[in-house]
């Protein structure tokens, strides 16, 4: 009973971090900081709901798995967001700064 | 539980397909597709659980192998504009 409780407690907070990362991505300003709104989806929400999915399995060949394709993630989840920085940096891309949008914001005004 | 998390899981599908029409330059499109293919690994691994059938977990495991590789292909092939060796000098490297 207790660990069905912490397993819907860790499924549920995944499925809300999935939420706010998705929402990041869409309302971010740049692809710099969407980067940093997607990397939640890789890292809380991946995370939490295969924690939760492990304590719902018990010791069998499926908390395995989950735990290959976690690792699997923690690996190639820093490696694409590094080459996509690093592709968009190489591409022209500026990151927006804060004075940026300061002065986009009084020319709206204006 | 399972059902709210696919719930869940679906909405965040949707905004992000939102922001790869959306986007404004080629490399927001390709990071909205790589977190749709996140949360498409996240799906099949729950509607395992939810059928109770986690066999699904394999699939998700290949799904999890064919979105890195998908990703990284992608943007090499819109910095290099082909898939083989960097044609600019070697001191650029791999992306």
């Amino acid at each position: 009973m207790l660990l069905d409780t912490l397993s819907w407690v860790l499924i549920l907070s995944g499925g809300i971090f999935g939420l706010i990362s998705a929402v990041g991505v869409l309302r971010m300003p740049d692809i710099f900081t969407r980067i940093h709104a997607a990397s939640i989806a890789d890292t809380m929400a991946l995370g939490l709901m295969f924690a939760g999915m492990m304590i719902q399995a018990g010791w069998t060949i499926v908390t395995v798995k989950l735990m290959l394709i976690l690792l699997f993630v923690f690996f190639a989840s820093p490696t694409t967001t590094h080459a996509l920085a690093k592709a968009a940096i190489a591409g022209g891309i500026k990151p927006v700064l804060h004075e940026d949008r300061r002065k986009k914001k009084i020319k709206q005004r204006r | 539980m399972f059902i709210a998390a696919t719930i869940a899981i679906v909405i965040a599908m949707v905004l992000a397909l939102i922001r790869a029409l959306l986007g404004p330059t080629i490399y927001d499109r390709i990071l909205a597709v790589n977190l749709f293919g996140t949360k498409a690994l996240l799906l099949i691994a729950v509607m395992g659980f939810l059928t109770n059938r986690p066999e699904f977990l394999d699939i998700a495991l290949v799904y999890a192998l064919i979105n890195f590789i998908a990703t990284i292909a992608v943007m090499k092939f819109f910095r290099f504009s082909h898939l083989g060796h960097p044609h600019q000098g070697d001191n650029l490297g791999d992306l």
